[in-house]
């Protein structure tokens, strides 16, 4: 089974952090995608940007719509993703819990969802 | 008696053993079901003529992964159940021996109580699943209408197929966590059954037996101090039932209750399951709510109560499972040991967190009361009146109201 492990955090912690903690942390990510690899389950996985740079785009009758920042305003912001490799929820739930932001705000885990085959 | 008779014993007792093993071998919740009620209407047809099985469980369960393989084939699922029935034609990997029963029954329960679900969505499924009522009679005992829980139940196991909750009992790490979730799922299921939150009677007694027999069944399987607590717990709480309610349905508080009608076997295992739970240290919440439950049901009168040790027990209890409504009763324990104004003032810090809960200022109404504050007493009893929306509650607050 494929999971998605969405990572949110409050930006404002982040933003609070000194720069020896946010050194550490991206260290701890680092780390952690290491492990995750090495164990096979990591198949892949990004940080983002913070939201301030997001860009939401909406199609409508043929209209392209552009605006400032995400869909909806949240208490936490989505940070990064890990596509995860896990045998079933309870595996995918330990991965999600090795991901170092778990601590700090929260992993969503959702199953991936097979497209059906083209016509 | 007739096989008749014999069948329907078979599946008040064992349907749940049998539909446990056939979700693990069908991997299918929905499917496990059928399988499982087609295999009791085959044996309904099948055993008059060629007998009793030997192992009845063994030939239900047999019986009824074949009927479920027959389905896979029929809806034509060939693609997702490749693996299932190229194992068909060889014998079963694991004999039905009764440890296999029982990991699956393990199975079911920790399925059913996967902290991934939502919390009214266990409630659900484990009485649905586990002890088998039907969806009406989930509905009935949760106050909801049918279609709500049989959209919950449909619901949860969607989820458990498409997000993969594995039918497995967790591994150690994870296993004091996720039983400590298990045993608030059981203990939700008795206390749904102990007071229901709206309508007019206090006491549901099928949902509390269920819990009771959900207790049990953990106490066989997994003998944790904290499941032998939570079900000496449940066995002491019940065994008041009786008692705690006049023929028209009005609430008898405890130091009113008659204590002729408790439910002294009841009283006597509960007892005796509190015991085993004590000589397995470190005891848990609901093993100190059992002990305290215990004193209350040795003692003769609520004068006669060992109130210095119901108020250390709270202490503890506090202590290792800091809540508001634990220190809620710490305070009327507080009361009966050191006199009305003491419980005042252990309430006094819980004023701002409970100010909707109406037991606190049923509280604080009784302990103005005794102290003959009556203008004061009097407005606490009508906050308490305002905040409940059970019947028997609000009829028992006016009397004291009334008294006053």
């Amino acid at each position: 089974m494929k999971y998605l492990a969405l990572v949110y955090y409050q930006e404002s912690i982040i933003n609070a952090m000194t720069e020896k903690e946010w050194h550490d942390l991206n260290q701890k990510c680092i780390q952690c995608v290491a492990g995750l690899a090495e164990a096979g389950h990591f198949i892949a996985g990004q940080a983002l940007q913070p939201v301030e740079t997001a860009t939401t785009v909406r199609v409508r009758n043929g209209e392209t719509l552009i605006s400032d920042g995400p869909f909806a305003e949240t208490k936490e912001q989505l940070a990064g993703f890990y596509l995860l490799e896990a045998r079933d929820l309870n595996e995918a739930i330990q991965l999600a819990e090795k991901i170092p932001p778990a601590q700090l705000g929260s992993i969503e885990v959702r199953p991936i969802r097979d497209l059906p085959p083209p016509d | 008696m007739t096989i008749e008779t014999q069948l329907e014993q078979l599946y008040q007792t064992h349907s749940r053993r049998v539909l446990a093993t056939l979700i693990r071998l069908l991997g299918d919740f929905e499917l496990a079901e059928e399988a499982m009620h087609e295999a009791f209407v085959a044996a309904l047809q099948q055993w008059p003529d060629q007998g009793v099985p030997d192992n009845p469980t063994a030939w239900l369960i047999s019986a009824g992964r074949h009927k479920g393989i027959d389905q896979i084939r029929r809806r034509q699922t060939l693609r997702q159940h490749q693996q299932l029935l190229l194992d068909e034609e060889e014998p079963l990997a694991t004999p039905f021996n009764d440890n296999t029963l029982e990991d699956d029954q393990l199975r079911l329960i920790f399925t059913c109580c996967h902290p991934s679900l939502a919390t009214e969505a266990q409630l659900a499924l484990t009485l649905r699943e586990m002890c088998g009522l039907t969806t009406e009679q989930v509905a009935k005992g949760l106050l909801q209408k049918p279609a709500t829980i049989a959209q919950r139940i449909v619901r949860a196991k969607r989820k458990i197929r498409d997000a993969a909750i594995p039918y497995e009992v967790p591994d150690i790490k994870a296993l004091p966590e996720r039983l400590h979730n298990v045993l608030q799922v059981v203990y939700l299921v008795f206390n749904e059954g102990y007071s229901s939150s709206m309508g007019d009677s206090v006491v549901n007694h099928n949902l509390a037996e269920e819990a009771i027999r959900l207790g049990r069944l953990l106490c066989e399987l997994l003998p944790e101090t904290e499941v032998l607590g939570l079900l000496a717990l449940m066995l002491l709480q019940d065994s008041r039932k009786a008692a705690r309610q006049t023929p028209e349905g009005d609430l008898i508080t405890l130091d009113e209750q008659d204590r002729t009608r408790w439910n002294q076997p009841q009283i006597q295992e509960g007892l005796a399951w509190l015991d085993h739970a004590m000589a397995q240290p470190p005891v848990g919440p609901y093993t100190l709510q059992a002990a305290i439950a215990a004193l209350h049901a040795q003692s003769k009168s609520s004068d006669e109560t060992d109130w210095v040790q119901i108020a250390g027990l709270y202490d503890l209890l506090q202590r290792i499972n800091p809540s508001p409504v634990i220190a809620l009763n710490r305070s009327v324990a507080l009361a009966m040991r050191d006199g009305p104004e003491a419980g005042l003032q252990a309430l006094h810090p819980l004023e701002e967190e409970l100010q909707n809960y109406y037991l606190l200022h049923a509280a604080k109404a009784d302990f103005y009361r005794r102290l003959n504050r009556i203008p004061e007493a009097r407005a606490a009893y009508q906050t308490a009146l305002n905040l409940t929306q059970q019947l028997p509650e609000q009829r028992y607050l006016q009397k004291r109201l009334a008294s006053l």
